[in-house]
């Protein structure tokens, strides 16, 4: 069973019409994979399934409920959580605040608990608990952004560009991570311009060009691609 | 013992402006809009504590409870009416309207109460006292100027634990900052912006019923000018602040009370403009503000 269903969605901005009929879904225990080049639409994308955008056309069902009309704030007690692009945390309040600010859906009970869980994954916030989010490094900002979005228990955490702007050993960190994350029974839809990164731990992947899907397959599939291999792969 | 004197005066005025202030601060905050009518809210609040207590001659405290709760009421209908069909409208349309409701509440209060002046009572006598005497009666300081400075003290107590250890106070940050993120946490943002108006317009009924304890004149124009003195304020501190709508509420009446002491009573509105120009030269953002750059 498809644990999120998107169907010909499209999506504007004013005149300009950013995401043209699309169609893809992500099966309960996957890591599907969207990529695409800057502009390709995958935040839009993503977005629009967190209620940010709404689409003119078509629909989307998280567990076979629609979801195309429901306020974003209450996609998060559905399961939906999103890291989104740039990572947008609260730069003036502390790390702690930011985690809290994640867990604002759940019962209090469960707070200090799930916080807990977040250090395991990432201890170095653990040791900025007290700080400034607005001072953290780069790195450290999208740990908290995954760390914030984790707080919600979601069955489905979509990722808008994790590897942006980090060092490549951080790269690595994070998607391993990532799969950590998978590996305990997160189903993660992953939205990149790093194929590279992205295809080698999904299970599927959708190719996202000027606002339409022109390819989909196995990660395995799309890296051995030679369309892939010259657009995305650097030859 | 009168530069004392001045400086009680000026710190209870201040006061005021900085409950205002605080409406104001909080407002722009999250609603990144200058709620003009902001002023207005505080003279209907005067008003309805005048109503209560004079025709329907409830005690003071069940008085001031009515105008918080008819203003708290006031200010969310206006934020739904008013400002929420214009989220995303330019930010010239929003203060336009803004103006509007301001003539709106100043009209409908001609119309409801006439503009001929009501006479504030006296609320804040104890034992029979209108004031209190320290050093052996050199300085005399009113209960209502007490009563100003403490209400003051317990406000800004109040909001800094709701805004730093509740959550729906930190919600308010976090909406604050960036809506959309608010929004994937589970925030609804159009809550927290209603009960920011909320808030801040029932702080303004407290500080209508204060600056009519201590200047007794009630017109439907009340609220305009102490409006545009605390919006001054909030801006002087750092607009979005609220430890800045503090600072600067408290220096500016300060200043306006020395410089009336002082200099010149005509020119005392001159010199409190002329303070924030300078300040606002120096330091753009404002005393506590932050420069934060606006995210698209
Ligand atoms: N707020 C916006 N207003 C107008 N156009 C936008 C806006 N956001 C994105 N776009 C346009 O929509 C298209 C898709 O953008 P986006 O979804 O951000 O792409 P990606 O995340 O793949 O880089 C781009 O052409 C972009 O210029
Ligand atoms: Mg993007």
């Amino acid at each position: 069973m498809a644990l999120l269903a998107v169907n010909n969605i499209n999506v504007y901005y004013g005149a300009i019409h950013a995401i043209k009929d699309v169609s893809f879904h992500v099966d309960e225990g996957e890591i599907v994979t969207l990529i695409g080049a800057n502009g390709a639409g995958k935040s839009t994308t993503l977005q629009t399934v967190s209620g940010l955008l709404r689409s003119k056309t078509g629909s989307i069902t998280f567990e076979d409920k629609n979801i195309s009309n429901t306020a974003a704030h209450k996609l998060v007690t559905h399961g939906l959580a999103q890291v989104p692009d740039g990572r947008r945390i609260f730069l003036q309040m502390t790390v702690r605040e930011n985690l809290e600010m994640g867990a604002f859906t759940q019962p209090a009970a469960n707070v200090e608990r799930d916080i807990e869980t977040v250090f395991e994954y990432f201890p170095r916030l653990k040791e900025r608990e007290k700080q400034i989010a607005g001072t953290l490094s780069g790195g450290e900002q999208q740990m908290l952004a995954m760390g914030r979005a984790l707080m919600s228990n979601p069955k489905l955490l979509m990722l808008d560009e994790p590897s942006m702007g980090l060092a490549p050993i951080l790269v690595e960190q994070i998607f391993e991570i990532i799969q950590n994350l998978h590996k305990n029974g997160t189903t993660i839809l992953l939205v990149e311009q790093n194929a590279q990164a992205a295809l080698s731990i999904a299970d599927r992947a959708y190719v996202l060009e000027t606002g339409k899907i022109i390819m989909s397959g196995t990660g395995e599939e799309l890296l051995k691609s030679p369309e892939i291999k010259k657009a995305y792969l650097g030859g | 013992m009168s530069f004392l004197n001045f400086l009680i005066s000026g710190i209870s005025l201040g006061s005021i402006y900085a409950i205002i202030a605080l409406g104001y601060t909080m407002v722009y905050g999250i609603a990144k809009m200058l709620n003009f009518a902001h002023g207005d809210v505080i003279m209907v609040g005067a008003y309805i504590c005048f109503y209560a207590v004079f025709s329907f001659e409830l005690p003071p405290i069940v008085g001031i409870l009515m105008a918080i709760a008819v203003c708290t009421v006031l200010g969310i209908v206006i934020e739904k009416l008013a400002y929420k069909p214009l989220r995303s409208a330019p930010s010239l349309a929003v203060l336009i309207t803004a103006i509007g409701v301001s003539y709106f509440l100043q009209n409908a209060a001609q119309l409801l109460w006439t503009s001929s002046p009501k006479v504030f009572p006296r609320f804040f006598n104890f034992g029979g006292q209108a004031s209190v005497s320290f050093f052996g009666g050199q300085l005399s300081v009113s209960w209502t100027t007490i009563i100003t400075i403490i209400t003051c003290i317990i406000i800004m107590l109040a909001l800094t634990w709701f805004t730093g250890k509740t959550k729906r106070g930190k919600a308010m940050r976090a909406c604050s900052e960036d809506k959309g993120a608010a929004q994937l946490m589970g925030i609804n943002v159009d809550a927290t912006i209603s009960m920011t108006f909320a808030i801040g317009s029932g702080l303004a009924a407290i500080a209508g019923v204060l600056l009519c304890s201590a200047y007794p004149t009630l017109v439907p124009t009340t609220g305009s000018m102490p409006g545009i003195k605390a919006f001054t304020a909030a801006v002087f501190g750092g607009i979005g602040s609220i430890p800045g709508a503090l600072l600067g509420g408290l220096l500016l009446g300060i200043i306006e009370i020395m410089a009336k002491a002082y200099i010149s009573t005509q020119l005392s509105d001159a010199i409190v403009f002329a303070v924030l120009i300078i300040v606002l030269l120096v330091k753009p953002a404002g005393l506590l503000g932050k420069r934060v750059n606006e995210k698209v």
